[in-house]
């Protein structure tokens, strides 16, 4: 059927994705910010194997030592080399900012889609539930959560996509309502094709862009609270390190040995920005504007 | 706008009813009593202790008599503090908090509101460029990268300010600062494109070929409209400053709520974790019945 | 004495040679090359063209209306009273904006602020520019609002704007637009987004207000007939230049520019019935590509290659200018 090609042809498949691909790169901050990203990553995760150090092993002849070219990021109070640690550190809190997003991104995403394709009373009664949510303090009931049930790392990122998927919702919820109400969708389904092949070939690459780019900024929002909650003592306990407790334990030290402050700071700043850089740059060159229905 | 409030008020309700029955619960089922922690207590004490608190009954009716008690605004005694009720604790520690966040919101929306408009006015210049990369790193750097960092230069460094403690008003610049920037970057952000949005408007036209000055055109006839996205944004960031103020108070040692409740949560002093939060549910749903008055009163084609 | 009477004699508004030039990034788009007419006290005059013509952008250029950048006046001047607009500073400009030449605008919708009231709008040109203290601004606001044809007018001004209709938000702004008492009104296509009952109205509320005010008023449309029923005057406008200028009557019988000519004969109402439609050839010219010559010349049916010569707007017979060259020599009869 030469007519159901055609309108495939027209969804919004790799061309768009080229052209924001193209956008993206010009943007310059965006680039940073995914450069900067993937050599962060790399470090986290390649540099372990090649430092000659290893992440608990003390070194008696340097306490507390700033950054010489012995221990690049100096060393701790312990005499533990710092960029063995960062980079340690750095694994824990990427990883808990990926999977606490997967969670998000799973409940969000399903919730979403579902008030979506629902509409109507059961739709407002399901976004009426995501409006009272929202005005919750959400973060004390992590606390709470994190207070009751012991601080056990995999609680920790479920507690936190529990918390984090409400705007994720919402996104995909107003793509799935306006997308049901397309004429190009209404054009599918009256040249007959099937569902399962709308959303399939329609559905689905339409909304991968405004999760891609709420994903991309809900990995920040997540380690932000992440490190929240080690600075706070509740989040990953010893001997795991994020670089939320290697901020915190700096700040105790930071008079006498300012660059364990520092170093882990710059560290999960840099990472924050790169990630904020490069989700604003994804919304701006796929034109995801948010909404709130 | 009576029956609005109204409403909105009845819809608390069910919602206070939920976050209480919730954090009861949850707390409930913590494995052991709060008072199993302590090695020295001997077991008839441990029973007396038990009674007072009326752990002695089962838990539904426990469950009952706490919402009995809550109904009349009671949140019961500490498990920590015996002589002392949650009530008076939240009454001696909230000032501080709410003076805290109150100095924090503040800041935020003066600052962020001047950063916004200006940029805005000159969109794409370098003063634009700047006022957006500062917010930029408002936002990325977080409250315990901020504060560690505002104590070493201005109190340690420069020695202008006290480290730690809430005795006299300069004591409260740094942490307010500390709290608000974040807030004020956002809103920075925000007011720049609310602004930039109007801006572009036909009214705005309409205005100049009236003759409206510069200062008028800002102050009459955009910045209602602009601050329409801050306003909306509030909600969320009353409740960021709240959580905020947990990390804030531990890090100047000021004793506030949010310090208090941290501690509660480590002592496992639970009528007082629970209390707080449900203090806490009533103090966002109330600020947010506030914040939604305030948005019907700014946009006229939300007047009820 | 002989300076005092060269006053008198002077025109309200005289423009001369006005470059309105936008630099986007596509190149510089010449949306005004070299615009010239003037109008006197009192008098109507039509400006026609199709959108993008320059119609408005003349408008808004002398009134300092043109978002800077990308819009740039690169040459010209606006007499009006005496004061070049165009060379006038902002403070200056403000002083006559809104007091002595007001404006309405196309989308009555968008162009009253939805956030205030429409006593504030309304009785804002008498705060600005008359000082006027605020209870008396608001009974003549009151009375602005009865002259337009506002029932109620003393609870309805109370009200916002998205509580009024189109054609009711239309009034507001020519009540607005006139409650300074201006010498001259510049509507910019004010019927255009109005049902066409509502938009017989608003016609015949402009003539009245201008029979019994006596300013004069600059109407810019692209519906010929409106301009026909209401102007003295009319200038038609193509590709940013003036191509044909002079009194209602010759425009529309004795049409001499070649676009002029095709204007009139696409007028469903003007042709015999069963005759099938004119349409013009080809697509309006891309302003960011400078022309030679005629800006009308590739579509022309009576083009030649002197068209492709510089052209300026020249009278002929009848007091009619037309900037054809081949009308201009005498080559091209009707």
């Amino acid at each position: 059927m030469p007519d159901v090609a055609e309108i495939d042809a027209a969804e919004p498949g790799a061309s768009l994705w080229r052209d924001a691909w193209l956008r993206l790169r010009k943007n310059r901050l965006a680039v940073f910010g995914g450069v900067a990203l993937i050599i962060i990553t790399l470090f986290c995760l390649v540099g372990p194997w090649l430092s000659r150090y290893t992440y608990e092993e003390q070194d008696f002849a340097q306490y507390a030592k700033p950054p010489s070219a012995l221990h690049w990021f100096g060393t701790d109070k312990l005499g533990r080399d710092q960029m063995t640690r960062i980079m340690h550190g750095g694994r824990i809190s990427l990883g808990v900012g990926i999977c606490a997003t997967l969670v998000s991104l799973t409940i969000g995403v399903l919730y979403g889609a579902l008030a979506g394709f629902l509409g109507g009373k059961t739709d407002a009664a399901m976004m009426r539930i995501v409006d009272i949510l929202y005005a919750l303090p959400f973060t004390v009931f992590v606390i709470l959560l994190m207070v009751v049930f012991g601080r056990n790392i995999v609680l920790l990122f479920v507690a936190i996509g529990a918390v984090e998927w409400l705007t994720m919702a919402r996104i995909v919820r107003g793509q799935v309502q306006s997308l049901r109400k397309q004429e190009f969708i209404e054009a599918a389904l009256s040249l007959g094709l099937s569902q399962r092949r709308i959303i399939l070939r329609h559905m689905i690459p339409n909304v991968l862009g405004p999760v891609a780019v709420y994903t991309t900024l809900t990995i920040p929002a997540v380690m932000l609270l992440e490190a929240f909650l080690s600075f706070l003592g509740l989040g990953v306990q010893p001997p795991m390190s994020s670089w939320g407790t290697m901020i915190k334990d700096g700040a105790e030290l930071m008079e006498e040995f300012p660059w364990l402050l520092m170093i882990p700071a710059a560290f999960f700043s840099l990472t924050l920005f790169s990630l904020n850089f490069l989700g604003d740059g994804l919304r701006d060159a796929l034109d995801v504007r948010t909404s709130k229905d | 706008m009576f029956r609005f409030i109204a409403a909105r008020l009845l819809q608390t309700i069910p919602v206070l009813f939920v976050v209480a029955t919730l954090t009861f619960f949850m707390v409930r089922l913590v494995p052991g009593g709060p008072f199993d922690a302590e090695r020295n207590v001997p077991p008839e004490i441990k029973r007396e202790l038990e009674a007072y608190y009326g752990l002695d009954k089962p838990v539904f009716q426990q469950y009952l008599d706490y919402l009995g008690r809550l109904v009349r605004g009671d949140l019961g005694p500490s498990y920590k503090f015996a002589n002392r009720s949650v009530n008076e604790m939240i009454a001696s520690t909230f000032p501080v908090s709410l003076q805290l966040g109150g100095m924090a919101l503040g800041l935020a929306l003066l600052l962020g509101i001047t950063a916004g408009v200006i940029a805005a006015l000159r969109p794409n210049s370098a003063l634009d460029y700047t006022a957006s990369g500062i917010s930029m790193m408002g936002i990325c750097l977080p409250t315990f990268v901020l504060g560690p960092l505002f104590i070493l230069v201005f109190a340690l460094n420069l020695r202008w300010v006290n480290a730690s403690g809430w005795f006299d008003s300069a004591d409260r610049i740094l942490p307010a600062a500390t709290l608000g920037i974040a807030y004020a970057a956002y809103i920075a952000r925000l007011t720049r494109g609310g602004m930039l949005e109007i801006l572009s408007q036909d009214f705005i036209r309409t205005a100049r070929a009236k003759g409206a000055s510069e200062a008028r055109i800002i102050f009459r006839h955009s910045l209602r409209g602009g601050l329409l996205p801050v306003v909306s944004y509030l909600g969320p960031a009353a409740a960021g400053i709240l959580t905020g103020s947990f990390v804030i108070e531990t890090i100047f040692q000021i004793p506030g709520l949010g310090r208090h409740f941290v501690t509660s949560a480590f002592n496992r002093d639970f009528t007082m974790v629970t209390g707080i939060v449900i203090f806490y549910a009533v103090l966002i749903v109330f600020f947010n019945l506030l914040v939604d008055i305030v948005q019907i009163w700014l946009n006229p084609k939300l007047k009820y | 004495m002989c300076g005092l009477q060269k006053i008198d004699a002077m025109p309200l508004l005289q423009v001369k040679n006005l470059r309105t030039y936008f630099h986007t990034r596509n190149g510089v788009v010449r949306a005004v090359d070299g615009v010239s007419f003037e109008i006197e006290k009192g008098q109507t005059l039509g400006i026609v063209g199709e959108s993008g013509s320059g119609k408005s952008v003349t408008c808004y250029s002398m009134l300092g209306l043109i978002p800077q950048p990308p819009g740039r006046i690169e040459s010209g001047e606006a007499i009006f009273d005496g004061v070049d607009l165009l060379k006038a500073g902002p403070p200056q400009l403000r002083k006559i904006r809104g007091k002595r030449i007001a404006m309405i605008f196309q989308d009555p919708m968008t162009s009253l602020n939805p956030y205030m009231r429409i006593e504030d709008q309304l009785i804002e040109p008498l705060l600005i520019h008359e000082r006027t203290d605020r209870r008396r601004a608001v009974e003549l606001g009151v009375q602005a609002l009865k002259d337009v044809g506002i029932q109620d007018a003393a609870q309805r001004i109370r009200s916002y704007p998205h509580e009024f209709s189109g054609g009711m938000r239309q009034r507001v702004m020519i009540a607005m637009a006139l409650i300074t008492k201006p010498d001259l009104l510049i509507a910019d296509e004010p019927t255009t987004a109005l049902d066409v009952t509502v938009q017989a109205q608003i016609i015949e509320l402009v003539k009245r207000m201008q029979a019994e005010r006596g300013m004069a008023v600059i109407w810019i449309s692209h519906d010929l007939g409106v301009v026909a029923g209401l102007c003295q005057r009319v200038n038609v406008m193509y590709a940013g230049r003036v191509v044909e200028s002079g009194p209602t009557d010759g425009i529309f019988r004795t049409p001499q520019h070649p676009y002029n000519r095709a204007l009139q004969k696409s007028i469903p109402a003007l042709q015999p019935k069963g005759v099938e439609l004119y349409t013009i050839a080809g697509m309006p010219p891309d302003l960011s590509k400078p022309v030679a010559g005629c800006a009308f010349a590739p579509r022309c049916e009576f083009v030649q290659d002197i068209c492709r010569t510089p052209v300026e707007l020249k009278a002929g017979a009848s007091g009619q200018s037309t900037a054809c060259v081949r009308v201009q020599n005498g080559d091209l009869k009707l």
